[in-house]
């Protein structure tokens, strides 16, 4: 490999590990809140305050690493030959204080269930001026219960949950995403994020507390596979009922279509040229 | 003998293994052939499989059976689309029953994943078809969250969501009361609510190109700018509308026919809402004013003058007086989003980054509806920077930051949310929409269980459930 100068970049080539693919020099004038960053989620939560969780926590979460052939933005290849590679950044634990009404749902669920948000909550992420909890699917149960009855959280309305399937973040494949809406306080909003294995999809159900999960945990059963455990009748529910497989899944083959000429197929969706 | 109701023993799985294990297990056979079985207890059951109804009479005085199973639906007249209702009969009582749903499931959700963002406006119109607009702006407002460019929205995009949105309502809410009146057998409130449904599909038309579907609301803006004629042409069939509305309750709303059937039929109390996620007219029939459009403004709804309507029996009845003065609730929101747009003429519509923005508005030409001939124009002969831009924007589309965001809407069945996470991707990575009717048909059961057979018609009727956004 030493003719680096000679004959154009093979496609399977190793590319430089980049932290970043945003390209200072070559973007697009904007102004500061226009600002787009390609590869790393804004984060409009955080402060000045100092949080006490460590300060790795607070970077950004890389959740895949996509191949594909267009869409970096270092400036040095635009042939879209080059294997380009982009870390997928979800964004990081928020700092306090978190604005809005989240710290007071925070601190009312902290006070509500100690135990369980000390050794569940793994992450508070503000971003988009949404609040989203990261919790272990061993203390849901425990932490759903006081969103629900405790005075001050009173999320009295789940509006379902969806499953997120992301096949390369190694021991949390499969994301369960509960949505909660408080109608006494006004209409606040929190997200609770639960994952599992894809070895061991499973997660406790919710619809002891919210019985309309009922059917929104069937659908991520169906789809995803989640699943949940506790609940009284996890059957599909969309798909037929002899359907093999879990067909939002990105493992789940799509299959291509079969064309007349020469044998060619059309590959299926997902394994086209694409620019994502 | 497979029968249709030995779902009920399938059911009680839950842990891994249990679900595996029913994955293995021997599917029902929906369409097998019905005919006496036993229940757990080891009662006799009938199990309704089809056939001439005095046929299956005689089978189950011939057996006794106290109890009869028949399946109502998917190809029902009265179950308001492919629903499959599975009713336990105790004579003329429903001991109990459950919606089989997922037969109109195209797999939109999925679909989306791999068409860029501003494609996925034209999937996901096809879910509720009666709000094709809603679910559009639902969608958009999610992207845009997404984006970061809720604040950049223009005012005019804006206002002129809300007014498509509110005709979309009144033609949603005309027709729940048209096919609830056609399932109860009154044929004319069906007529006279597609009549006047028709008025506000020609402006919808005029405007999107499309009396469905309309693929109109885009991430950052509108597909299309309204124009004054079309404003005319709305004001001038508005009149007629109110004339219409007026007409329906004149129609309805005191008919002691109508209220025998309506009235304190599909009870269900606030607690029930809350617990089953109800959201929308029945969850406004206990009496809580919970409206997004008050309670999280969106789209400038804060700017515009309404009330929330209400009522407080809890029933069939209630659901349909709601519907009614909503209408009229959105004929005034209608009314004012007019003004504001004859003021604001000559706005833009679409977001300023042109990184975001389609380049080209769209105009009529002799060979149907295209871009406009100016953009064909300028790229074609004057910039070849502007051709590849808008070829580039086209088909590969913009790059939205990873992250994950929740929008919702107050679409007519209830709170229409979208969760939308990308990967920073042109594509969206998971879009999931939670569709009101999709959550409010949990709620067939609570309402029709313990009633007659014919009010389960009536009780599945003030749900409005559109099975397109049920399945997705």
């Amino acid at each position: 490999m030493s003719g680096r100068s000679s004959g154009p970049e093979t496609p399977d080539k190793q590319p430089v590990v980049q932290e970043t693919t945003e390209d200072r020099v070559n973007a697009p004038e904007r102004t500061e809140d226009q600002k787009v960053s390609p590869t790393h989620a804004q984060e409009s939560g955080g402060g000045s305050v100092p949080a006490a969780r460590r300060a790795e926590d607070r970077e950004p979460v890389q959740v895949a690493r996509k191949k594909g052939m267009f869409g970096g933005s270092l400036g040095n290849d635009t042939s879209g030959y080059g294997g380009l590679v982009v870390p997928v950044l979800m964004p990081g634990e928020a700092e306090r204080p978190y604005g809005s009404y989240f710290d007071e749902v925070v601190d009312a669920l902290e006070a509500a269930a100690p135990e369980a948000f000390a050794a569940g909550v793994e992450r508070v992420v503000v971003d988009r001026g949404e609040l989203t909890l990261h919790v272990h699917r061993d203390h849901l149960l425990a932490l759903v219960r006081p969103l629900r009855d405790d005075p001050r959280l009173r999320f009295e309305v789940c509006t379902g949950v969806s499953g997120v399937h992301w096949p390369q973040q190694t021991g949390a494949e499969l994301h369960a995403v509960y949505h909660f809406q408080s109608i006494t306080h006004g209409v606040r909003r929190v997200r609770l994020e639960v994952t599992c294995p894809d070895d061991d999809p499973r997660i406790p159900s919710i619809v002891g507390t919210y019985p309309t999960n009922d059917w929104h945990e069937r659908e991520t059963w169906d789809m995803f596979g989640i699943v949940f455990e506790g609940h009284p009748g996890l059957t599909r529910i969309l798909m037929p009922d002899d359907w093999p497989g879990h067909p939002q899944r990105k493992d789940y083959p799509l299959g291509g279509i079969p064309v007349e000429y020469k044998g060619a197929t059309i590959p299926a969706p997902d394994q086209r040229r694409s620019y994502t | 003998m497979a029968t249709t109701n030995s779902t009920d023993e399938q059911v009680a799985g839950g842990p891994a293994d249990e679900g595996a294990a029913y994955l293995e297990s021997t599917p029902t056979d929906l369409y097998a052939e019905g005919g006496p079985t036993a229940d757990p207890d080891g009662d006799a059951v009938f199990t309704a499989g089809g056939g001439d109804w005095d046929d299956i009479a005689r089978d189950v005085a011939a057996l006794g059976a106290e109890r009869i199973v028949v399946n109502m639906g998917p190809q029902h007249p009265s179950t308001h689309g492919v629903l499959r209702l599975i009713l336990e009969l105790d004579g003329e009582t429903v001991q109990e029953a459950r919606a089989g749903i997922g037969y109109l499931h195209t797999g939109i959700e999925k679909n989306m994943e791999v068409r860029t963002w501003t494609q996925g406006t034209t999937f996901c119109t096809r879910m509720d078809y009666l709000t094709p607009i809603f679910n559009e702006a639902a969608y958009c407002l999610s992207v845009e969250k997404l984006l970061g460019i809720t604040d950049q929205i223009p005012q005019r995009a804006s206002d002129i969501r809300v007014l498509m949105m509110e005709l979309n309502r009144i033609g949603s809410h005309l027709i729940a009361v048209a096919t609830g009146g056609m399932e109860l057998g009154a044929t004319t409130v069906m007529t006279i609510g597609f009549r006047e449904r028709e008025r506000l599909l020609r402006f919808m038309e005029a405007v999107s190109g499309l009396r469905m579907n309309h693929a109109y609301v885009r991430p950052g803006g509108v597909a299309q700018d309204v124009l004054p004629e079309h404003l005319d042409q709305l004001e001038s069939e508005l009149p007629l509308l109110r004339q219409g509305i007026g007409e329906l309750e004149k129609l309805l709303l005191e008919s002691p026919v109508l209220k025998g059937r309506l009235v304190d039929v599909g009870f269900l109390s606030l607690a029930s809402c809350m617990a089953l996620g109800i959201t929308g007219p029945i969850l406004r029939s206990t009496g809580l004013p919970h409206d997004l459009r008050k309670a999280e403004p969106y789209c400038g709804y804060e700017t515009y003058d309404f009330d929330v309507v209400t009522r407080r029996d809890m029933d069939a009845y209630s659901r349909l007086c709601i519907r009614l003065d909503e209408m009229w609730q959105s004929l005034r929101i209608a009314e004012q989003a007019i003004a504001r747009l004859r003021a604001s003429q000559g706005e833009p519509v679409m977001v300023a980054d042109k990184k975001i923005a389609w380049p080209a508005q769209l105009s009529v030409g002799a060979d149907g509806q295209g871009n406009s001939l100016d953009h064909i124009r300028e790229i074609m002969g004057e910039s070849m920077e502007a051709l590849i831009h808008h070829f580039k924007l086209v088909t590969e589309g913009f790059r939205v930051p990873p992250g994950q965001a929740y929008a919702a809407v107050e679409s007519p069945k209830g709170e229409l949310g979208v969760h939308a996470v990308s990967d920073g991707g042109t594509r969206p990575y998971r879009v999931h929409f939670r569709d009101p009717s999709f959550t409010n048909l949990q709620a067939a059961s609570a309402l029709s269980e313990g009633g007659l057979v014919a009010d389960v018609i009536v009780a599945v009727a003030s749900i409005d459930p559109v099975m397109g956004g049920v399945d997705r």
